[in-house]
């Protein structure tokens, strides 16, 4: 009953048991596909076999030390994205101007595969860590200052133009009333950006990488080894989604007035 | 009494060109001291414009707006605003917003510590006066529409304005809400001794708050007809029966039909209705 209500809304517990048959579901049939036999196990190996290889991965090889610098390298690359993101986005935000004379250019490269850059990048930065930083930076950079540009002229002009009759000057909109009005869409912002900064995390570890999750997969590739190419995809998955619900766990605590009801 | 806002010969556009739109004509105005004037007219008659411009956040292109008989050059702390909606902080409490002028230089210079206790019981004042007193730790966001636009009416009160610019505060809520915030804005701008300018597009209401009813027309937009209220300041609900009232009513509302350009075109409606009488 209720189960087809447009937008109704479900019990806690029924919302948590769904969510649950959700997971489950394919994981049962994932185990009845690979138990059955009927498809070869180097094309789908078991769970028990990839839970297996997680073992082996940690005992034989350095799992911990893979995840360390692919977690490193993301981190880095979006850190760097936001760092030159934020106040960018915020003067694109703000100012027309500033609109007019980045926007269109930004719009014009976020376009570009962030993959083609891949020998642009070798040829300037090298091949060492920067260069793997370098990847995930041009793949999140570009859509990040739009995003944040974006929440920034989301602020509503009656609180922009409340502060200006009450005498506020320029600097004093921008701190006190811009910014903590689109802080928790940029928080948002941020969090969707490093999930795509996860998605590149492969692509940068093609280059010439001798260490992370990414690089593990690649080279499981090459020697047919299917459990261990969804070992690295399922842990980067589960990596990724810690992150997220870190991020949302912030949210709540960092803006309880956007939760508060009366 | 003395003049508390003038504008004379107050011009401006919107854009240039061919496509340039005339918002306000030659807009000649005074509000004395202490009055309560109210702005109606048919939409794109240019009362928010001039209100908004009175407030110093749009410019006008030719005229001039003394406030004091100082001529204006942006916003002042002597105009303070009241907007519709969404103007109030949601990232702060009541009393935050309330208190937010008290953190911009404009109203921290050669402020002493005596000042910021001065402050301290104005906040707490407003919040009794506007019946605030219970919701004062609340975000904006946990309060009904009414509770919101006291708020909004606190915080402009504040740093005391001589001049309350109103652009069309109660246009959000329901009838009975409004009708309470009706006497509670006559009461506090009796109490505070400001100067109120107050756009609506609700006729009854602009009648029953104002000392005067200043009427736009549109296309271009200028200054109609200013209607004196023949009421006493002292208002109450029932003078909505009076007879003045009701004629008051009635000469306005028939002067912006004729004014806004949009009369109700019967013989169309009779032939679309014959029309689907056909089908």
């Amino acid at each position: 009953m209720g189960f087809w209500v447009i937008r109704g809304s479900i019990a806690q517990r029924r919302y948590w048991m769904l969510a649950a048959v959700g997971l489950v579901l394919p994981l049962i049939g994932w185990s009845l596909l690979s138990a059955t036999g009927i498809v070869n196990p180097v094309f789908l190996p078991g769970p028990l076999s990839v839970l297996g290889r997680v073992g082996t991965w940690y005992t034989n090889d350095d799992l911990l030390g893979d995840i360390g610098i692919s977690t490193m390298r993301v981190v880095s690359g979006w850190a760097l994205s936001a760092l030159i993101a934020l106040p960018l986005g915020l003067f694109i935000g703000t100012y027309r101007s500033v609109q007019a004379l980045l926007e269109p250019l930004t719009d014009f490269i976020r376009y570009m595969p962030a993959v083609a850059f891949i020998p642009l990048v070798m040829l300037w930065i090298g091949i060492d860590e920067g260069a793997k930083i370098g990847i995930i930076f041009i793949g999140t950079f570009f859509q990040m200052v739009l995003m944040v540009a974006e929440d920034v002229r989301r602020v509503p002009m009656a609180q922009i133009e409340a502060a200006q009759t009450m005498g506020a000057t320029r600097v004093e909109i921008i701190e006190r009333v811009i910014i903590p009005s689109a802080k928790p869409a940029l928080v948002d912002t941020l969090r969707i950006t490093m999930g795509w900064a996860w998605t590149y995390l492969v692509v940068a570890e093609l280059v010439a990488a001798n260490s992370g999750l990414g690089y593990a997969i690649i080279k499981a590739q090459r020697f047919l080894q299917t459990d261990k190419i969804f070992c690295g995809i399922i842990l980067i998955g589960l990596i990724g989604l810690a992150m997220d619900q870190g991020f949302r766990l912030m949210h709540r605590k960092a803006f309880p007035w956007l939760y508060a009801r009366s | 009494m003395s003049t508390a806002v003038q504008c004379k010969g107050v011009w401006k556009t919107f854009g240039s060109g061919a496509t340039a739109v005339t918002a306000l004509q030659d807009i000649d105005l005074a509000v004395e001291d202490g009055e309560f004037v109210t702005l109606v007219g048919a939409s794109g008659c240019g009362k928010s414009t001039l209100l908004r411009t009175i407030a110093g956040i749009e410019t006008h292109n030719a005229g001039e707006i003394t406030v004091g008989g100082i001529p204006i050059n942006g916003p002042g702390v002597e105009r303070a605003m009241v907007f519709q909606n969404y103007s109030l902080y949601p990232w702060l409490t009541v009393v935050q917003n309330i208190k937010f002028t008290r953190q911009l230089a404009a109203h921290t210079r050669d402020r002493t510590s005596s000042d910021v206790e001065v402050a301290a019981g104005r906040a707490d004042a407003l919040l009794s006066v506007m019946g605030l007193t219970a919701v004062a730790q609340a975000y904006p966001n946990q309060l009904s529409g009414g509770m919101q636009q006291r708020v909004a009416i606190a915080r402009a009160l504040m740093s005391r304005p001589r001049i309350l610019l109103m652009d069309e505060p109660f246009g959000a809520l329901d009838a009975q809400t409004r009708e309470v915030m009706h006497d509670l804005i006559l009461h506090v701008s009796q109490l505070e001794l400001c100067t109120v300018i107050f756009v609506t597009h609700d006729v009854e209401e602009a009648i029953y708050l104002g000392q005067r009813v200043v009427l736009m027309a549109p296309r271009p937009g200028r200054v109609d007809t200013v209607y004196p209220v023949p009421l006493t300041q002292e208002r109450s609900q029932s003078m909505k029966h009076h007879k003045e009232f009701l004629e008051l009513k009635t000469a306005i509302l028939e002067r912006i039909r004729s004014t806004s350009g949009m009369k109700t075109d019967l013989e169309l409606l009779q032939r679309l209705s014959r029309k689907t009488a056909r089908v």
